[in-house]
């Protein structure tokens, strides 16, 4: 059961003002200590941020879809390294978990990620596999009833952080989906070490690292779903939900530069004249407006034939392409309209466009979302 | 303590405002709306007084159509406890708004009324005055800081030129300014608590009050748009324009 609409409205309103009045005032700070601040963690927790996705049962609130959508709309306004702080709770981490979890899992996560307390971090990408998913090598060996952990996964958002890691390891040897599964890794547990905070172009403040298992034992218990071999499936299957979420962050982002981008064209002159007023200025307006409705339109309509339980590979994937494309052309815009200022880190739009940067990267590039539409709108045609 | 909070559901802080085609009223027709800001600040103080063990029950009030009731379900996300909707779908006036507050002070037992100052859609800065007359209480208005020592009351008021700080015995009557606190955000744990608290509804013929209106809006208008300044080159110039052009001196 989603919350009803008269709750979702004060909520919504509760993360306007929060975005507003508390996390776009701090961005600067984010960028230069490459870090959030405790007190803004603390709140984001009490507000509920991190529970959204999660099931009433497990103390979280389980909002819709298009709730979820909503909510990104406006909390991608801020600075993306403060949504990245419960992304992975909200996203990938907590899903699986709620998705294929046993109920044993359910009970001892679920709980601790609505609040919070823990930080959940997905572990997928390796040095040498990243688009190419199912090739990677790190690997659980069975022995008894533990399994043994060894590998290195590359950029794991929040891993610095993070108290549980959902690691993606191999179980058998043929490179197939089946033989890929998960499981549920304290980040205490001896056999890990985590390399440095990756030094990143943009979104300061998000961290990621390397982790490296080094014959990491871990009990039976942490297989995910108790059962070998559904790991990579599942992941997959959260993935529509999270590039929807992506999506909206996307277009909240896209709504903040265009914003920016209005403040300094209708109060810098040039010509005797706001810049405003001219039309090839008002052109990366209109396309950039226009953009951000049609990114808003797609989203809302997935989003919704998501609740109404659809299958919506197709359409999530058409949602991440164009909704990161956009925000990519519409961050360089924005810098384009606020010209030799827009260069200058003292304006808002020169941070924003570094950030802006990883979203047509991570969560499936482009080019692997441009396979997917192709590859599923061509089965379509063909069945 | 029982402490009553009214709440008004008012246009959003953040739109701009605009005056209805007829030139009537502001316009209202798919406008967001949300809590008075000085009711929210409200709202915060009674909450704090409940947690820090001073008062038992927080009831929330608000005068007005069926959207109020999202607003008094806002202020149960931040801790009020119960709610009465008094149902009006034309606008209530100041002193019948202080009149139904009146009466559900008597009917509920209520020791302290604590109320913004001022809606900012109207800025009456009355009903909490009016209330008070009404009641026959000590009135403590524009509070910046409150200390409740059991049935002593100290605040301290933001006047002009300085504070002032008043002592007064409950039962009274508490109207609240900007800096009194920073009001919570009302968290998703707490929003779904609310939806568990009960709302009274009551039409407001129930009250008895007579809210037949009493002022009569002749015109509202938007406010003279400013004409741009322009750079005189010195002193004798000045007089100049401020003798021929202007006429002021």
């Amino acid at each position: 059961m989603a919350l009803d609409d008269n709750s979702f409205s004060i909520f919504l309103d509760t993360i306007k003002k929060f975005v507003d009045n508390k996390l776009i005032p701090r961005e600067q700070e984010v960028e230069d200590t490459n870090s959030i601040p405790i007190d803004i963690v603390r709140e984001m927790k009490d507000i509920g941020l991190f529970g959204i996705s999660i099931p009433t049962k497990y103390g979280g609130s389980n909002l819709s879809m298009e709730q979820e959508v909503k909510l990104t709309f406006e909390l991608g306004r801020a600075s993306p390294a403060f949504r990245s702080m419960a992304g992975t709770n909200i996203g990938i981490g907590s899903q699986t978990i709620v998705m294929a979890g046993t109920d044993k899992q359910k009970n001892k996560y679920l709980p601790k990620f609505s609040t919070g307390d823990i930080i959940g971090s997905f572990a997928l990408t390796e040095p040498d596999s990243g688009s190419d998913a199912m090739s990677i090598k790190t690997t659980a060996k069975k022995k008894g009833n533990e399994y043994i952990i060894n590998g290195t996964k590359r950029y794991i958002t929040n891993a610095p952080i993070a108290g549980v890691f959902s690691v993606m390891a191999k179980t058998k040897d043929e490179k197939s989906s089946s033989s890929i599964s998960c499981f549920l890794v304290d980040s205490d547990l001896p056999g890990i070490t985590l390399g440095k905070p990756d030094k990143k172009m943009g979104q300061r403040g998000a961290l990621t690292s390397d982790i490296i298992f080094d014959n990491c034992i871990v009990k039976e218990d942490a297989l995910l779903g108790g059962r070998e071999g559904i790991g990579f499936t599942t992941a997959m299957r959260v993935l529509d939900k999270g590039r929807l979420h992506i999506s909206g962050i996307c277009v909240g982002l896209s709504e903040r530069l265009l914003n920016e981008a209005l403040k300094f064209a209708t109060s810098r002159k040039q010509f005797n004249e706001e810049i405003s007023n001219f039309q090839l200025i008002q052109s990366m307006i209109a396309d950039s407006k226009a953009e951000i409705l049609a990114a808003k339109g797609l989203i809302i309509s997935t989003a919704t034939m998501r609740d109404k339980g659809k299958n919506v590979t197709l359409e999530s994937s058409c949602a991440k392409l164009f909704c990161s494309e956009i925000l990519g052309k519409i961050a360089d815009r924005a810098v384009q309209i606020h010209g030799g200022a827009g260069y200058m880190s003292e304006y808002a739009v020169e941070r924003l466009y570094r950030d802006a940067r990883l979203f047509r990267i991570y969560e499936g590039t482009s080019q692997i979302q441009q396979l997917i539409i192709a590859r599923e709108t061509i089965k379509n045609f063909k069945a | 303590m029982k402490i009553l909070v009214p709440v008004k559901r008012v246009i959003d802080y953040n739109v701009k405002i605009r005056v209805n085609s007829e030139g009537s009223a502001v316009e209202t027709n798919n406008v967001k709306m949300s809590m008075n800001p000085f009711d929210e600040i409200a709202v915060e103080e009674a909450v704090r007084l409940k947690e820090a063990g001073k008062a038992e029950e927080i009831i929330i009030t608000s005068v007005g159509d069926k959207g109020s009731q999202e607003t008094i379900r806002t202020a149960f996300a931040m801790g009020g406890d119960r709610g009465i909707h008094i149902l009006n779908d034309s606008n209530t006036e100041p002193l019948a708004v202080a009149k139904i507050l009146k009466y559900i002070v008597d009917k509920e037992g209520i020791d302290l009324v604590i109320l913004g100052k001022q809606a900012i859609d109207d800025d009456s800065n009355q009903t909490g005055q009016m209330l008070a007359a009404l009641l026959n209480w000590p009135q403590a208005t524009f509070a910046s800081k409150v200390e409740v020592n059991s049935s002593e009351l100290k605040v301290t008021r933001e006047i002009d030129g300085g504070l002032e700080t008043l002592k007064l015995n409950l039962p009274c009557v508490i109207t609240t300014d900007l800096r009194l606190n920073e009001p919570r955000y009302a968290s998703l744990p707490n929003i779904m608590k609310a939806k568990k608290k009960q709302i009274i509804e009551m039409p407001i013929s129930d009250t008895g009050v007579d809210s037949s209106p009493r002022l009569e809006t002749l015109k509202v208008e938007e406010p003279a748009v400013r004409s741009g300044g322009r750079k005189v080159a010195d002193v004798d110039e000045l007089i100049n324009v401020l003798k021929e052009e202007v006429g002021i001196i």
